[in-house]
């Protein structure tokens, strides 16, 4: 890792530890990257924090994503990439949420980016943001059961798959 | 079904239904219009139709055959879908390509910059009534595929770029195709901008029409050209340089009006900056060095080596058999694509299949900000909204 970057990285963690005692968790640094992680209650009030502080300035929402670390709990880690386009930086900001309760408090009043970040997934892990004004599947049909990007969710999918004689049989019926 | 609410919920309005087989939707994306007269009222986009499950598929896969699904999302742009894919995955592992190989990369990735802005000019300039311009592109494009097929043998699928650095070294007589793309293109470019800069009928169709501010554009997460045609200056290869971009000499293209017409004219601004970089990478280029990071067990061995060394053998068949582990982490990369951020999120649980892949899909999110560029316009400008957005759906629903 550079001098910079590791500097860049203390800068956003002490702005945000003197904001309030409880805002980190904990921090992880792996391969340069500084990874915040922040409880579930506190989301929002630390993304509003880092979007309008002006010493952060993380302005955009790059990505947000969920991974899913069945069978251990808590299973769920939100990750949000943020990137300061003025102070040129990057951030990564994470939730972990459980499996019998996966909602968190939606970003779109402060990123309105994260709409279709978010449904894209409620849709593919069943998370479910509290706040977000338009919460429906994206990718998938309305009617979908299932979340597949869950690892208990089978690469094949749940449906029956005819075994070939099955289709076979079939059309010679017609 | 998506359906729409219509917002003043009076008779006068008319929900209409664009595609999803429509001609200038590029692809297959729906989207619902609700229109007084000829004015949209609202629009709501309803994606999903090719949606073919790419991540999960990554997750049931060892780290190296994922590369062949990266070339299948954004399909005009398959190498820079390796690059950031094989970025992560070496940010994971904490590997060095060697410079040469960065080099080559550089110049392949902006060589398919050209391509994809030709295409997107090409079915942008078609869709607003322009169909000589789509033949003279793809003429062009042909020949940036032909050096492509050169390179890795596939004219689009390439996998040319793998992880800890390239499938194979530059054939014989690289040199001189790309010097004479290299001689033929600025003509040509300049000849796309004869049929439509100073044209009337273009200037009226993308002049004023889709305008997003700045502010709006940041908040909406839009990157890439767009982001750039409204006079911020935000490009990956410029604020976070990687794979040796810092050592380029060249400029990012802004404008300020921020309309169809703007990204218009950053695109063409940025073909001529991608055209200086391949030169550079040119000369950059040695005739000999590695294009391989020196790592056993990650990287396939030479075959040469197979044959003298036992390890060698070994390290071979370990690597297509099993595959290798990463230790576990996390690791997001993100680079300039055609259309804008593209980012990778690879995750690591010390397995040889990746616990998570995740792209961040820039003609995904830009898409978002759709409603906010034609409602209010006419559905005539639908067309050139959508156009100019350039949209990839196959990268959009994975």
């Amino acid at each position: 890792m550079t001098e910079s970057s590791s500097q860049k990285a203390s800068v956003v963690v002490e702005c945000l530890r003197s904001w309030s005692p409880q805002a980190v968790s904990e921090v992880i640094e792996f391969r340069g990257e500084t990874t915040v992680v922040v409880s579930r209650n506190l989301l929002r009030a630390v993304a509003e924090r880092c979007h309008a502080d002006s010493k952060l300035q993380f302005n955009l929402l790059s990505d947000a994503t969920c991974l899913d670390r069945y069978p251990v709990e808590p299973r769920f880690e939100l990750n949000y990439q943020l990137v300061s386009i003025p102070r040129r930086d990057r951030v990564r900001l994470q939730v972990r949420l459980s499996g019998q309760d996966p909602v968190v408090d939606s970003l779109v009043p402060v990123w309105p980016g994260a709409n279709w970040l978010e449904r894209e997934i409620f849709d593919l892990f069943g998370i479910r943001f509290s706040g977000h004004p338009d919460l429906r599947r994206i990718l998938l049909p309305d009617d979908w059961e299932g979340y597949p990007l869950r690892r208990d969710y089978p690469v094949e999918g749940f449906r029956d798959v005819p075994s070939s004689g099955d289709l076979f049989k079939k059309s010679s019926m017609l | 079904m998506t359906t729409v609410d219509t917002v003043t919920g009076a008779a006068k309005t008319m929900v209409l239904n664009m595609g999803p087989q429509h001609p200038s939707t590029h692809g297959v994306l729906r989207i619902l219009l609700e229109l007084d007269g000829e004015t949209v009222v609202k629009a709501v986009p309803d994606l999903g139709y090719l949606h073919t499950g790419i991540e999960k598929s990554c997750e049931d896969k060892t780290y190296s055959q994922v590369i062949t699904l990266t070339d299948r999302m954004d399909y005009l742009n398959p190498l820079g879908n390796n690059l950031v894919y094989c970025m992560a995955v070496e940010k994971l592992l904490g590997l060095e390509v060697p410079r040469r190989a960065q080099y080559i990369r550089v110049l392949m990735v902006e060589l398919q910059r050209i391509s994809s802005h030709l295409v997107w000019l090409g079915t942008h300039a078609i869709d607003l009534g322009a169909m000589s311009v789509f033949l003279y592109c793809f003429r062009e494009r042909e020949e940036i595929l032909k050096i492509f097929e050169m390179f890795s043998g596939q004219r689009m699928m390439t996998s040319y770029i793998r992880i800890g650095g390239l499938a194979l070294d530059p054939p014989a007589g690289w040199r001189q195709a790309v010097q004479k793309f290299l001689n033929m293109m600025p003509a040509r470019v300049d000849e796309y901008e004869t049929l439509l800069t100073q044209n009337p009928i273009w200037i009226g169709r993308t002049k004023g029409v889709g305008y997003i501010s700045p502010e709006d554009a940041i908040a909406l997460s839009m990157t890439g050209p767009t982001l750039r045609a409204a006079g911020v200056a935000y490009d990956n290869r410029k604020v976070f340089p990687y794979s040796s971009y810092e050592e380029f000499n060249f400029d990012v293209p802004t404008r300020r009006e921020s309309d169809c017409y703007a990204r218009y004219l950053v695109r063409v601004a940025e073909m001529r900056e991608s055209l200086k970089i391949v030169k550079q990478a040119m000369e950059k280029i040695t005739d000999e060095g590695p294009i391989k990071a020196e790592a056993p067990g990650i990287i396939p061995p030479q075959r040469e080596k197979m044959k003298t060394e036992m390890e060698a053998l070994i390290y071979h068949f370990k690597i297509f058999t099993e595959g290798f582990s990463p230790q576990p982490g996390e690791a997001f990369v993100a680079v300039e694509s055609p259309r804008g951020e593209l980012g990778c999120f690879v995750a690591s649980d010390g397995s040889p299949k990746p616990l998570r892949v995740h792209f961040r899909p820039p003609s995904f999110i830009n898409l978002q900000a759709l409603p906010k560029l034609i409602e209010g316009q006419l559905i005539a400008d639908v067309i050139a909204c959508i156009g100019t957005i350039d949209i990839i759906l196959g990268e959009v629903d994975r």
